[in-house]
């Protein structure tokens, strides 16, 4: 996409957001195995870098990237098999959703806190040894900036001057820590101390995301070296699928069963934990969600509007329906 | 063919392989010095020095790899490759499998290894047994000139992740750097087998997984890599004195392991002595003798190990290792001699 088109930008964002959803409904049924981390609330970012992507750009991403394989084009079904354990799914059933692998795509997950900055530098530095003139992206949380690999590849991209875009998706929350107890300093300051250079970004205005991603991309295509974008995120679901701490905050008797019997030892400790309860509630509500605030951009055009969210629904259920169906076959392991 | 230092032998198989390949790049610390001839001949793209940086530029290999290029990335002691483990561990090791066996990752990490000339604990470890415990790696340890560079070829050629160990024994720049540092004053009980001999003249892959016989014999069967190799054949020599007759076996590769030519050796001597440069506990010596019982087959056993953290006091580094002395006297305890 070398203009900006909000209207392909919210189509991207809405087929993520509802196969995510049928992913939710899978989960929560039993279909799906283990933990479940879902990029909603990440998809304005996601759409705004990956809709700049050219073919043979890399991307390495996090337990969070079912949005980045299925904005970048990987079957969808595919990645419910995959989900479901099914020995057809992308990875036959070997990854699950945090290790998801597309060679076509040249993209790779990792379950692991800060993984993605070495590997999108090393792309960066096969694209780069080839003469390719392609880009790496690096798709991390903030927590991961207070990884040692994280910091290491940022300096590596930096000393090489690598082609790689840092994408840092910053909702401020850290499984259960939040960025004020655990990063010193700011995350683009940080970026800037490696010789980075860095843009901030609200990341729920799919627009702005784009805007900024552009800037940087077409210097990453002029061999500027690594850029860093930090954009802004609420992660409605918490930090994953049946997350505790949003357990408790929604369920008043929950919480009062956690806190009761802890009452006798009442200080500091627990009431610190108490506040992250009350807390995260906050984070989690749906003023930060990409695809509202897109849609109220373009309510002026209601059935267009219309349109889009029919196409898309469908289109979600009928995947959905025949991965059902595979999945239901039985499976058949090499 | 014509003779070789062992150094001098992987620096010619890797020369030959980046002849033949251009995506076979090196990467690491001091690779510049270290690899001062390649450097000069393939450029500083091609052997690219990193900062000290084991966990960023491992990693970074690791995506290299599977975006097309074969590096080798070099962790200069393999005592360092504790703080590069995630790359190793939950990554190189495990994206072919997650994939579904879709994506490889043909990466060799060249380490060196080994004691033997007083550096202590945090420098002298052999540590392939703890990689080895990992699926998914391949682990080769090479004992002579002859067998670098044919290992080196076939890890290099190989699309899984390769660790690759030299021991600071037989690579004499490694001594050089790390022990004698210019002196005439110190001496070290270098195995000159290992440290130099005859080469092809052109390199061709040595498979990995195939064990070489070095001593036929009858009595007990000597298994081991690396220097250990070179300890057992010296052991072997003075039990034949004394009477027995010991076959020595040297695995080169310790995963995959030469299950078969293990079965057939010690089938026909009935007993078996490890010699291990590695831990004892939970490792190569164990994980041996498992494979020959789980295959019914009833042999004497024991193991010459590194039981504990190695010492910095020479003598005592000289017990905690396995020398050829503690071989004898445990072969001779084996078969109640």
């Amino acid at each position: 996409m070398n203009e900006i088109d909000i209207w392909k930008l919210y189509k991207m964002m809405l087929r993520s957001r509802l196969f995510e959803n049928a992913v939710t409904k899978l989960w929560k049924e039993g279909l799906i195995t283990g933990e479940m981390h879902l990029g909603i609330g990440e998809e304005a970012i996601v759409a705004g870098v990956v809709s700049q992507l050219e073919d043979g750009d890399a991307m390495a991403v996090t337990h969070r990237g079912t949005p980045q394989f299925i904005m970048r084009g990987v079957d969808p079904v595919s990645l419910l098999l995959e989900f479901f354990g099914h020995s057809e799914g992308l990875c036959k059933g070997q990854g699950g959703h945090m290790h998801l692998f597309s060679k076509e795509h040249l993209i790779a997950a990792s379950g692991i806190v800060g993984a993605s900055g070495p590997a999108a530098t090393g792309f960066a530095l096969a694209l780069s040894y080839k003469k390719l003139n392609k880009i790496a992206v690096a798709f991390f949380g903030e927590g991961a900036v207070n990884q040692g690999m994280m910091m290491e590849s940022m300096n590596l991209a930096s000393v090489w001057n690598l082609p790689v875009l840092f994408v840092c998706c910053d909702n401020d929350w850290a499984v259960t820590t939040t960025t004020n107890n655990c990063t010193g300093g700011t995350i683009l300051d940080r970026a800037k101390g490696f010789g980075i250079e860095g843009y901030s970004v609200n990341g729920t205005d799919v627009e702005a995301v784009w805007n900024v991603t552009n800037q940087a991309i077409s210097k990453l295509r002029k061999n500027s070296g690594p850029q860093f974008i930090h954009a802004t995120c609420t992660h409605m679901e918490a930090h994953l699928l049946g997350d505790l701490l949003l357990r408790n905050n929604q369920d008043p008797v929950m919480m009062a069963e956690t806190a009761e019997p802890l009452k006798q030892y009442a200080g500091e400790s627990l009431d610190e934990v108490l506040l992250l309860v009350r807390k995260i509630g906050a984070q989690t509500k749906k003023k930060g969600d990409p695809i509202v605030f897109t849609k109220k951009k373009l309510k002026d055009e209601e059935d267009r509007l219309k349109q889009i969210e029919e196409d898309v629904a469908k289109e979600i259920e009928e995947l959905t329906s025949k991965a059902l169906e595979i999945y239901k076959g039985g499976i058949k392991y090499d | 063919m014509t003779k070789m230092t062992f150094a001098q032998a992987i620096e010619s198989a890797l020369t030959q392989a980046m002849e033949e390949d251009e995506n076979v790049i090196i990467l690491g610390e001091d690779v510049h010095t270290l690899r001062i001839n390649l450097f000069a001949r393939f450029g500083k793209e091609r052997v690219k020095y990193t900062p000290i940086s084991e966990s960023g530029f491992v990693g970074a290999a690791v995506g290299a790899a599977m975006a097309g290029l074969r590096p080798i990335a070099e962790v200069m002691l393999v005592d360092f490759i504790a703080v590069t483990m995630d790359a190793i561990l939950n990554h190189a090791a495990k994206i072919p499998f997650f994939s579904g066996n879709k994506w490889k990752v043909p990466l060799v990490i060249r380490t060196a290894c080994g004691g033997g000339y007083g550096d202590a604990g945090q420098h002298e470890q052999s540590l392939w047994g703890w990689l080895a415990h990992i699926p998914g790696l391949k682990i080769v340890v090479p004992s002579n000139p002859a067998d670098a560079g044919g290992l080196m070829l076939s890890s290099i050629y190989e699309d899984n992740p390769v660790i690759y160990f030299e021991h600071k024994l037989l690579a004499d720049y490694w001594l050089e750097n790390m022990a004698i540092g210019g002196r005439t004053t110190v001496s070290f009980d270098v195995p000159e087998q290992g440290a130099e001999g005859e080469v092809p003249d052109k390199w061709e892959p040595i498979p990995l997984g195939k064990l070489n016989h070095m001593k036929d014999g009858s009595d007990i069967t000597l298994v081991s890599v690396g220097v250990g190799v070179h300890r057992s054949i010296e052991a072997a020599n003075i039990l034949e004195e004394k009477g027995i007759s010991a076959e020595v076996l040297d695995l080169r590769c310790i995963a995959p392991l030469d299950s078969e030519g293990l079965k057939k050796s010690v089938e026909k001597t009935e007993a078996l002595l490890v010699v291990d440069e590695d831990y004892k506990n939970f490792g190569l010596s164990g994980e041996i003798c498992a494979l020959l019982l789980e295959n019914e087959i009833s042999f004497k056993f024991g193991r010459v190990c590194t039981e504990n953290t190695i010492p910095y006091a020479i003598k005592l580094e000289n017990q905690a290792l396995p020398n050829t002395k503690r071989i004898v006297d445990k072969t001779l305890e084996v078969l109640n001699k």
